[in-house]
């Protein structure tokens, strides 16, 4: 192995990094506005047209899977096999073998969407894919891995870049969650139906260990590897601090998986387990932070570029959501503040500011940088990515406001006992009173996939900018030559 | 060893990485498995009233994952004082102790159901799920007419059983295991746990109580409101001391 080495561009496999991202686009903007869908179904119920297929208990899981999986995974297996080329220095392993990855990927994603509209599910959050979906995704999986760990083999560097950690330990923890979270006995084999191995509190506990892991390794930690190779790319300086960069690492990746129980406070699960999880969850905030502040602080020195770059802005928006919501994590896992939040729009709230403020936001941001150097040409606009920034970042604050307000209300409605000792409000006066808050959310969200489209626009004229371009050097090559003869 | 060392061999990484995330996941979960007092026992008279379901409540219980009931509704009553007043008792683990999957839920936007089993007729249910503003004017749940045009399909019942007795349900296919169920839940719960005769039971459930209204089909409705009218019915709390299931927490 030799460090000077140096691979050409035309030699990286960048045809899986486009398709990758191209489809990333794609599942977000079906998924995000299928979540904006199902939020006006809760604003306006007569949306649920009582129609089967379009009920909001059959479309969330769908805007869950599309937006978690679709877009989200697919973004990572875009980012990581760019980051894992170009930090490696060396092409990527196999031929066939990515491709498979792409189509095993698309195939789960399209046919668990499908098939939950038809009312096939397993019933589990984030894992409603039926048995045979949950096995194509394995072997998806374990091509993944392999592919990964044989680029990683064959690099051209001495060393493995700490984006490559946190991708491996995502690809790792995201197959045995997987696998044990979909361990279930079919009802025949022709039967899409199965029953889960586990029962009641044990069940509870493997699906929220699950559960919260696919927000700790698929949309922290894989997100983090994108980051850890974006930010310092396009700030132009090396990581902050390297061994911050260590020590949250392993920590981040140790302390994840104590905290899923936190899901499951004031339940039937035993309080020691409980317990156990919303301590774990606060020595979290402490990687957790790690992670943030190596990100921000490699800014330093060139915070101008705040002012004047975009897609800095992008990344480093994202990484003060991650910060926010990694605080926010932590607070809601302490029993007593777990006890007026859980089971309320709270919840959906946090998940958001996470999953739009944070992996969102890190994703557009890696592929505004990402998008021009794959085709080779400048972005279509400039002030398009501008527009971009602020319609997400106003979505944002406007969803999570209308849903801490829905939250923590309704949260607070529950529990009240007029003087009299008898509950101050009924159920049903609850719900009254989150209707303003779901017609704000839904313009939040509205805005966010706005957002989005505008970026599937600027993407869209850019590739063709691109082919253009090319047509025309090519052209003009040819031009030469004819006239050379 | 340097971190030099962990950063320059693949191997070491993947090695570390893989020790390091499994020890979470094992200290909490796999102690669930092996502690007696993390489930209840609920027993009256040496008889457990927490049964299995049967094949009609077993189905509805599928229509209820089939729409994503779980997505709005909670099935896990908390130990406070507004809950206990809303919804009653402060749910058991045991009451959930035969759910593959289990249905606790993340979100309320709809009420608790844990214990909604027997607090509203039959005719109720019927007409609140085909249209829920009819009997709440400001629901904002969907209707659900269609649980009451879709006929039942009940042929894989029996095949549903059978899966569930692999994951570890108490459903009978030999006489001994029969004669097991007896003991254990009495003879008249015994019977409908019996695989031979599922789709039979199923049928007489629904032709008994007709859930639907309607004597002719058996419906999607005959189901759904079968499940529904057990939940959280199966533990006699008048028949256990103050404070008795507080020691098992």
């Amino acid at each position: 192995m030799s460090a000077t080495s140096q691979v050409s561009p035309q030699s990286y496999n960048y045809e899986i990094v486009k398709k990758f991202t191209i489809m990333s686009l794609v599942w977000g903007i079906l998924g995000m506005f299928t979540g904006v869908y199902i939020a006006s179904e809760l604003a306006w119920p007569f949306l649920n047209f009582d129609t089967p297929e379009i009920t909001f208990g059959r479309l969330r899981p769908v805007h869950t899977t599309l937006v978690i999986f679709g877009f989200g995974g697919s973004a990572l297996f875009a980012t990581s096999y760019y980051i894992v080329q170009r930090t490696c220095q060396v092409r990527l392993w196999g031929e066939l073998l990515p491709s498979y990855t792409f189509w095993g990927w698309q195939i789960a994603v399209g046919a668990a969407a499908i098939s939950y509209m038809m009312g096939y599910t397993q019933a589990r959050e984030y894992a409603e894919m039926v048995w045979p979906i949950d096995i194509l995704i394995a072997l998806t999986w374990v091509a993944y891995l392999v592919i990964y760990v044989q680029t990683i083999r064959l690099r051209s560097q001495p060393h493995i870049y700490v984006a490559n950690w946190f991708f491996i330990a995502f690809i790792l923890a995201t197959a045995i969650l997987h696998i044990f979270n979909n361990m279930a006995v079919p009802v025949s084999f022709f039967n899409l139906s199965s029953y889960s191995l586990h029962a009641g509190v044990q069940d509870a506990m493997t699906q929220w260990w699950y559960g919260h892991n696919a927000v700790g390794f698929f949309l922290t930690a894989a997100f983090l590897g994108m980051m850890y190779y974006f930010v310092p790319k396009q700030a132009g300086r090396p990581v902050y601090s390297y061994r911050l960069s260590i020590i949250h690492f392993w920590a981040l990746i140790f302390l994840y998986m104590w905290v899923g129980a936190h899901h499951l406070h004031w339940t039937a699960l035993p309080d020691w387990t409980s317990t156990l999880a919303a301590t774990f969850s606060i020595l979290l905030l402490l990687p957790s932070w790690g992670g943030m502040i190596n990100g921000i602080m490699t800014l330093s020195g060139a915070w101008d570029r705040l002012r004047s770059d975009p897609v800095v802005r992008f990344l480093i928006v994202a990484l003060a959501f991650y910060g926010m919501s990694t605080f926010e994590g932590p607070l809601m896992s302490l029993k007593s503040v777990n006890a007026l939040s859980h089971y309320t729009d709270w919840t959906i709230g946090h998940v958001h500011s996470g999953a739009l403020g944070w992996v969102a936001m890190v994703t557009f941001g890696s592929f505004y940088h990402l998008i021009p150097r794959l085709w080779e040409t400048n972005f279509y606009s400039e002030r398009l990515i501008n527009v971009h920034f602020y319609l997400a970042v106003v979505g944002i604050i406007l969803y999570i406001s209308a849903l801490w307000v829905a939250g923590i209300g309704q949260g607070l409605m529950w529990r009240a006992f007029d003087d009299y000792g008898n509950l101050a409000y009924t159920f049903i006066e609850t719900v009254e009173f989150l209707h303003l808050p779901y017609v704000m959310r839904t313009l939040g969200g509205g805005l966010f996939v706005l957002g989005i489209m505008v970026m599937g626009y600027n993407v869209y004229m850019t590739i063709r900018k691109a082919r253009l371009e090319k047509d025309e050097i090519e052209a003009k090559i040819a031009a030469k030559m004819a006239a050379a003869q | 060893m340097k971190h030099e060392t962990i950063e320059t061999n693949a191997g070491w990484l993947i090695v570390l990485v893989f020790i390091v995330i499994s020890i979470g996941g094992l200290a909490e979960i796999v102690p669930l498995y092996f502690i007696d007092s993390t489930v209840e026992e609920v027993k009256v008279d040496g008889v457990e009233t927490v049964r299995p379901y049967t094949p009609l409540e077993l189905r509805g219980r599928d229509l209820y994952q089939r729409e994503g009931c779980y997505v709005c509704h909670s099935q896990m009553i908390r130990p406070f004082r507004d809950e206990a007043v809303r919804y009653g008792h402060y749910s058991l683990a045991a009451e959930s102790k035969f759910d593959h999957p289990f249905q606790w839920g993340s979100k309320r936007t709809g009420p608790d159901l844990a214990r909604v089993g027997k607090k509203y007729s039959n005719q109720w249910h019927v007409q609140h799920l085909i249209e829920p503003k009819s009997v709440v004017r400001e629901s904002i749940m969907p209707n659900y007419p269609w649980f009451m045009e879709n006929k039942l399909e009940y042929k894989d019942i029996a095949g549903r059983l059978k899966a569930l007795k692999m994951v570890g349900v108490p459903y009978s296919e030999t006489k001994q295991e029969y004669e097991d169920n007896v003991k254990r839940f009495g003879k008249d719960v015994a019977k409908f746990l019996d695989i031979n005769q599922a789709e039979k039971n199923l049928i007489s459930q629904a032709l008994a109580n007709n859930y639907d209204g309607n004597k002719d089909d058996i419906t999607e409705m005959d189901a759904i409101v079968a499940y529904l009218q057990v939940l959280g019915t199966m533990v006699d709390f008048s028949k256990f001391d103050d404070g008795h299931f507080a020691t098992f927490r």
